[in-house]
């Protein structure tokens, strides 16, 4: 199992040094100059050529990179251009932002979609099934910034019930930052469930085909039953594929939820940082999007022999 | 006495159309009672409706069944107590009859548990006794572990197993034995026959083979297009049949061709030279695997015109050699001669010659056929190669062809419009097409109904004397190679243990376990 474990780790490093050295280049063909970008309307071309010197920017484009991958390799991630921030530490304050909404929206999204899609697919082609259906593809046809702003106008300006703009982290104030994540959470929320819903019916229409259903029917085993414990393990296994698939992509930024909800979470860190031409944070995001995605899926590989016996880990 | 089972004037409707019509039979305590019909003839459907399990899209439309004499309301509550110790039932596949994510004694024990008041303890006895008697050695630990380390034979016992633990007074098998190979066939049904003795329980199986019916039923019931055609005790009714339609299932039972005079010895068309074909077993990590050799040093030469049958159980290796003789699986060592050309590394030109001159007919019509393609271009599709044909000639051609395997008229059709057994023909017509020298026909007619089955094997056997290519035939069953093999292979555990003539091997096998293959055939009786 650990060394299961080492050895996904190290298949993942090439990926991730792909990963690094693409964004390195391709940052690099964005037309404009960090320099000038900073400077603004005060820039001469000795001031311009004083703030390439300090950060590096005047050697070879092949250095610059060799030096990043050495000071990463190290945990150093650089300074933001920008704002002169630790690049690391950032990353990580805007990343609990986005974790907290993520975490708690599919979490909430599975606890509703998978018992909906199960009973759905038990009840196939009932009303209950039909509307279910309905329900699931009204709700990921909806583009995730209209149902935010949605949000916001009833529950925030006509209702008054939650803040419109602003955040608190839960360190300082839980109360308050439940606040402000409720609506972020609720729309992400509510557009995962109609993705899970569909999967988790899918795949229970499938199982509940096979003969083993039959078979517990068959030993007198209870209908909650033959869902809970015969069903269930076998059709969520595909679900839980899709959840990581899901996961890795939020985690990796909710940039127009952020955005429409004001919130400093890594999405909005890296569309800021492309608007200012700020190498060292954008390396440092995409660099941390791809861990996000190697340790998701890793994490759903794990997972998987719990509900599939017959994947070992390994 | 009252009947156990009593199925009055039972109707089943799927949609508005009534696959089973005004059935009506009974069975008594300890009897066994064959429902036999082919694919579509209502048995599963009835046997679904008696224990209240019919699937989506079927319901019953009138009729009644009773057990034990009271009378049985489909999802009442009543019915499901019943489920389990009253009516037990082995489902046809055992790859997913049993569930894959819990572990075997958890699911044995579920019924106990459900139905019974014993004890964890005692539950878990009664398990290991049970297995114990289907012959799961090392019960025990073997109620730890899951379905899916079990090969086929294995979880048809322990299906078997967990039914018979609740000692039901009725079970019912749905063709429990039409996925597994001969012996373990007939393993498998000579413990269910023997448990259903023991324990006074009695037997509705549902077959669409007529072997199984001689051997191991006391009355049959024959079914056509949902309706009774002929009802009566099981030997009388298979040695006299007086319907038809009986008569006819009776005659599809394979029987012994005429052999063909043994032919002047010629240079081998294909052969085989201490082939090996391995597989790595399960590596641990950073480890080289082991290797496992599914095909192990085997030498097999057939000659031009030669129908040679490769027999033997699941794990032989048939499947693989048959696989290895077409380079479809790459061998590890050994030789693969084709018309005296070595074709073990050959690539380019030469080996698309091969490839062309060499065809295969797959096991299962459903997914050996493109879904997307219609029939006549599945057809023409090997006449693509090499290039220069035109199309319409191709489809000229394709078409005869159809017309010659009595397709005629459905190369506008997809497969899925078709039933298996035409299916099956589509598959022979791809693979003779272009006159091959040589066809592997992997189980090629397993999959098919008795009297389908019948026809297919007729019309492979009278493309081949037409056209004369060699032939190997893959098969677990004896009973089919009785009828058109010259020469019969027996694999075992990736070697071949017997080889010769088929009278020969069929008369006077040399080794036990071909005795075991064919004492576990299931021929036509008294023959």
């Amino acid at each position: 199992m650990l060394g299961y474990v080492i050895k996904r780790l190290l298949v993942a490093l090439p990926t991730l040094v792909l990963v690094a050295a693409s964004v390195f280049f391709l940052m690099r063909l964005i037309p404009g100059d960090p320099a000038t970008v900073i400077l603004g309307d005060a820039a001469t071309p000795e001031s311009v050529a004083d703030l390439r010197v300090a950060y590096g920017l005047d050697r070879p484009i092949l250095m610059q990179f060799a030096l990043w991958v050495e000071r990463a390799a190290g945990g150093d991630l650089g300074r933001s251009i920008t704002s002169g921030e630790a690049v690391g530490p950032l990353i990580l304050q805007r990343f609990q932002v986005t974790a907290a909404i993520v975490f708690a929206s599919v979490a909430i999204a599975v606890l509703i979609a998978v018992p909906l899609g199960m009973l759905a697919a038990w009840k196939q082609n009932s009303w209950g099934d039909v509307a279910a259906v309905a329900a699931a593809t009204f709700l990921l046809s909806i583009p995730s910034f209209w149902l935010g702003l949605i949000f916001l106008l009833v529950f925030g300006l006509w209702l008054g019930w939650v803040p419109v703009v602003g955040y608190v982290t839960f360190a300082e104030d839980f109360w308050g930052a439940l606040h402000y994540i409720a609506l972020p959470v609720a729309t992400l929320a509510l557009i995962e469930t109609g993705v899970l819903i569909r999967m988790a019916r899918a795949s229970t229409v499938e199982v509940l085909r096979l003969d083993y259903i039959a078979h517990a029917r068959a030993k007198g085993v209870p209908e909650w039953r033959v869902l809970a414990r015969h069903a269930f393990p076998n059709a969520f296994a595909p679900t839980l594929t899709l959840i990581g698939l899901i996961m890795g992509s939020l985690l990796g930024g909710i940039a127009v939820i952020e955005t429409v909800f004001t919130l400093p979470g890594l999405g909005r860190l890296l569309v800021e940082a492309i608007f200012a031409r700020d190498y060292p944070v954008i390396q440092g995001v995409m660099l941390f999007i791809a861990v996000i995605y190697v340790v998701v899926n890793l994490v759903v590989d794990l997972l998987y022999p719990v509900f599939d016996p017959r994947v070992t880990a390994g | 006495m009252t009947p156990v089972l009593e199925v009055d004037r039972l109707s089943i409707a799927a949609g508005g159309r009534r696959v089973v019509e005004e059935l009506c039979f009974g069975i008594a305590p300890g009897e066994a009672l064959a429902l036999v019909g082919e694919s579509g003839s209502g048995k599963s459907a009835t046997a679904r409706a008696v224990i209240g399990l019919l699937p989506p899209g079927l319901a019953p439309d009138g009729g009644e069944v009773r057990f034990e004499g009271a009378a049985l309301a489909a999802n009442s509550a009543a019915l499901r107590r019943l489920r389990g110790p009253g009516i037990g039932m082995v489902f046809q596949e055992p790859m997913t009859s049993l569930n894959p994510a819990h572990r075997i004694g958890a699911q044995m024990e579920e019924g106990l548990a459900l139905h019974t008041s014993l004890s964890r303890t005692q539950r878990r006895d009664a398990c290991i006794a049970m297995l114990e008697r289907v012959g799961i050695t090392d019960a025990a630990s073997r109620l730890n572990a899951f379905p899916h380390e079990f090969s086929g034979g294995m979880r048809q016992r322990i299906m078997l197993a967990s039914v018979m633990l609740l000692r039901p007074r009725l079970l019912i098998a749905d063709e429990p034995t039409t996925a597994l190979d001969t012996l373990t066939q007939a393993e498998v049904m000579d413990l269910m026959s023997g448990l259903a003795r023991e324990h006074g329980t009695a037997l509705l199986l549902i077959t669409h083979d007529l072997g199984l019916v001689a051997r191991y039923a006391d009355r049959a019931l024959v079914m056509q297009h949902g309706r009774a055609v002929e009802q009566g005790p099981a030997a009388p009714l298979l040695d006299h049949p007086r319907e038809a339609y009986t008569r006819a299932l009776v005659d599809a039972l394979p029987r012994r061709g005429v052999a063909r005079p043994t032919r002047p010895p010629s240079a081998p068309l294909i052969e085989a030279r201490g082939l090996s074909v391995t597989y790595p077993k399960r590596g641990a990590l950073f480890r080289r695997a082991e290797m496992f050799a599914a095909v192990d040093d085997v030498s097999l030469a057939i000659h031009p015109g030669e129908v040679v049958a490769l027999v033997g159980g699941s794990g032989s290796g048939k499947t693989t050699l048959g696989r290895a003789m077409l380079r479809l699986v790459q061998s590890a060592s050994g030789q693969l001669l084709f018309r005296g050309a070595d074709m073990t590394r050959q690539s380019g030109p030469a080996l698309l010659d091969f490839r062309l001159a060499c065809q295969i007919v797959f096991q299962d019509p459903y997914s050996s056929l493109d879904p997307r393609m219609r029939v006549r271009d599945i057809v023409a599709e090997p006449l693509r190669l090499p290039a220069g044909m035109a199309m319409a000639e191709r489809h000229r051609r394709a078409d005869a062809m159809l017309d010659e395997v009595g397709l005629g008229g459905l190369g506008a059709r997809f497969p899925h419009a078709l039933s298996g057994g035409q299916r099956q023909r589509v598959a022979i017509a791809r693979a003779l097409v272009r006159d091959p020298a040589f066809v592997v026909a992997d189980e090629a007619v397993s999959a098919l109904d008795a009297t389908v089955r019948k026809q297919v094997l007729a019309l492979l056997r009278d493309q081949q004397r037409r056209r004369g290519f060699a032939c190997l035939f893959v098969t677990h069953d004896l009973g089919v190679v009785e009828e058109i093999a010259d020469r019969i292979v027996v694999m075992q555990g990736g070697r071949i243990v017997e080889s010769g003539p088929r009278d020969a091997v069929l008369d006077t096998p040399a080794q036990e376990y071909t005795r075991a293959l064919l004492a576990a055939a299931l021929r036509r009786p008294g023959a």
